[in-house]
């Protein structure tokens, strides 16, 4: 008898948490996207009742002139971030890393941390001044001296460059340290013996570690890319969508812009919900996809400590 | 032996150091420029420590919270986010972990769901529920220190914020419960100890590295937070709750001129977490290692 209730108490704290900040929001987006709520009618509009939901934010969103601009911001922004930074930088740090001094490599690992690790305030402030105008900018500051660049302010003439580097810099330290952990768990024999066999350092990286790292390779490529369609935080400290007219507006910032900032003193709850579903919707069919795919059943096993 | 093959060393340095150089000139010009009258480039045209006057005197006009108000929200607001965490990722990890129950398969698919399910899609129907909170008589409004666990307080930020981290937390957790022996464990539950006593005396004591990782983790993203303090805060500019908050408001407020005076504040907030880093980066850089199991 005694445990029957137990596990049900220590899960209770996390139920509660995850029904009030996950399972009633999740239900609720879906509703809110198909009504007008904003802060006019709120309060007034019984958006609960079926009979005033409507497809008409979904329209909205599919005829906006500005769709095809936003969509093509989003693609291009979660595809070169990825490739060149949180995959591409990561495992060039991680394997270069790992092949120097030990220490050495660990040192670096660490600086390659900070940005992850610095508020984000802080960091995208660090960018600004990066990017600056001649002659504050420190960019400019080595480049002017060198006839390179015409000195304007970074950020209005390359925004993507620095988006995708300011992000790409927090990026590539989650592939960083996936991937160095999976080469340094490739049993020392393997090595060993390609090294007596002769192998050069860039067969041993080609036919011993890059078939190591093709798991952690996998899972970073797919967690990542659900992590940067959804993240918006920097670019909105960064250009906030400028410097044109959606110039760099991608979609997650689309939804938090219509919801949650009011240009007109007008937040529309209702049409910005709309824009989340379908990153809601991608969201739930990736994370079953990690489910079927990682390994889930070593997750599941049985306990034993209850088989006393 | 050397079993490490080696790269052309000076080719590999400068392949790491050209890039992390950017960042490394990002940290070197706030710290210059915190301390300069004006700055070109790295170049600092004047020594001064004008720009710190923001420690005795706030900057956005008197009446508003000084940064040390600010400072003591930001620490009160990371520490019960911490606390919360790690305290209800271990009961819930320690359970999925150590224990046969109904529903223990679909609780942990639901975990790794989580895990992966984007929460910053949520933020607008979350925006409604912390308002229903706020209507709930004392939790929502009358704590003391807190405010509140509702809309515009302190505790309701925490909360939105545990509950963003939850899901990462047990999953680390139960990594750590799963690798230690369960000897120990049986035989206190043959004496007759209850679950709970076993978990909170045997087990705990034995994960103190999770501990402190997941402690680790969770302070430092709960005091450089940003989004979510934005999201669900009213306050006017100046009257901001947490440091991150004051440092925007203060970047939006300020002219061309003052960036000194923001960079002072923006180094106030980076000094701690950089501090902690450098004692903590061994645990840190473990803690996607503990979790690699079941995951990648």
């Amino acid at each position: 008898m005694r445990g029957q209730l137990a596990p049900y108490v220590f899960l209770s704290p996390t139920l509660v948490l995850v029904t009030l900040f996950f399972f009633i929001p999740l239900v609720m987006v879906f509703i809110l996207s198909f009504t007008n709520l904003d802060m006019t009618n709120f309060g007034i509009l019984e958006w609960w009742s079926p009979a005033n939901w409507s497809l008409d934010n979904y329209i909205k969103i599919f005829t906006n002139r500005f769709f095809s601009k936003i969509l093509g911001n989003t693609i291009m922004y979660v595809v070169l971030t990825l490739t060149v930074f949180n995959v591409g930088l990561a495992l060039v740090i991680a394997l270069i890393t790992t092949h120097i001094n030990r220490r050495a490599g660990f040192a670096f690992r660490v600086l390659w941390f900070l940005p992850r690790i610095t508020p984000v305030v802080v960091y995208i402030m660090m960018w600004k001044a990066l990017a600056g105008p001649a002659p504050m900018g420190i960019i400019n500051s080595i480049l002017g001296p060198l006839g390179i660049g015409s000195g304007k302010y970074l950020l209005n003439t390359n925004p993507w460059v620095f988006i995708i580097l300011a992000n790409g810099f927090i990026g590539a330290s989650f592939g960083m340290i996936l991937f160095s952990s999976a080469i340094e768990a490739i049993p020392k024999d393997y090595l060993m013996a390609s090294k007596v066999d002769g192998a050069t350092t860039w067969q041993t990286i080609r036919y011993v570690e890059l078939p190591a790292l093709k798991w952690p390779l996998l899972f970073v490529t797919t967690y990542q890319t659900l992590s940067l369609l959804t993240s918006f935080q920097q670019i909105m400290l960064l250009t906030d969508g400028g410097p044109g007219l959606y110039q760099t507006e991608v979609w997650a910032l689309t939804a938090y812009h219509r919801a949650l900032t009011s240009y007109f003193g007008n937040t529309q709850w209702g049409y910005g919900a709309a824009w989340s579903v379908v990153l809601v919707i991608i969201g739930i069919v990736m994370a079953v996809i990690y489910l079927r795919v990682f390994k889930f059943g070593e997750l599941v096993e049985e306990p034993k400590i209850d088989q006393l | 032996m050397i079993v490490r093959p080696k790269v052309k060393p000076v080719l590999a340095y400068l392949a790491l150091v050209v890039p992390s150089s950017l960042v490394l000139l990002g940290f070197l010009w706030l710290l210059i420029t915190s301390f300069s009258t004006r700055t070109e480039g790295l170049k600092s045209l004047g020594w001064t420590l004008h720009n710190w006057r923001f420690l005795w005197e706030s900057p956005f006009g008197p009446g508003y919270p000084s940064i040390w108000q600010i400072t003591l929200n930001t620490l009160l607001m990371s520490l019960i986010m911490t606390v919360i965490v790690v305290v209800v990722s271990s009961m819930t990890g320690y359970a999925l972990a150590r224990m046969k129950f109904p529903g223990r398969k679909s609780f942990l698919s639901l975990t790794l769901i989580l895990h992966a399910f984007p929460s910053v899609t949520l933020l607008i129907p979350i925006y409604f529920v912390l308002l229903w909170i706020t209507k709930i008589p004392l939790i929502g409004r009358g704590v003391p220190l807190l405010g509140g666990f509702g809309y515009n307080t302190v505790g309701g930020v925490a909360l939105v914020m545990v509950a963003f981290q939850l899901p990462f937390g047990i999953w680390i957790m139960k990594g750590f419960f799963d690798n230690i022996s369960w000897d120990m464990e049986r035989s206190a539950l043959i004496d007759g100890a209850s679950r709970f006593k076993v978990w909170w005396q045997i087990i705990m004591p034995n994960i103190r590295p999770g501990v402190a990782a997941l402690s680790v983790f969770s302070f430092l993203t709960a005091w450089n937070a940003y989004l979510i303090p934005l999201t669900f805060t009213a306050g006017r500019a100046g009257k901001s709750v947490v440091l991150s908050l004051y440092l925007q408001n203060f970047i939006s407020e300020s002219v061309m001129t003052e960036w000194n005076a923001v960079a002072a504040v923006g180094l106030f907030q980076l000094i701690p977490v950089v501090v902690f880093f450098l004692f903590t980066q061994e645990a840190l850089l473990n803690i996607y290692g503990g979790g690699r199991k079941g995951g990648a």
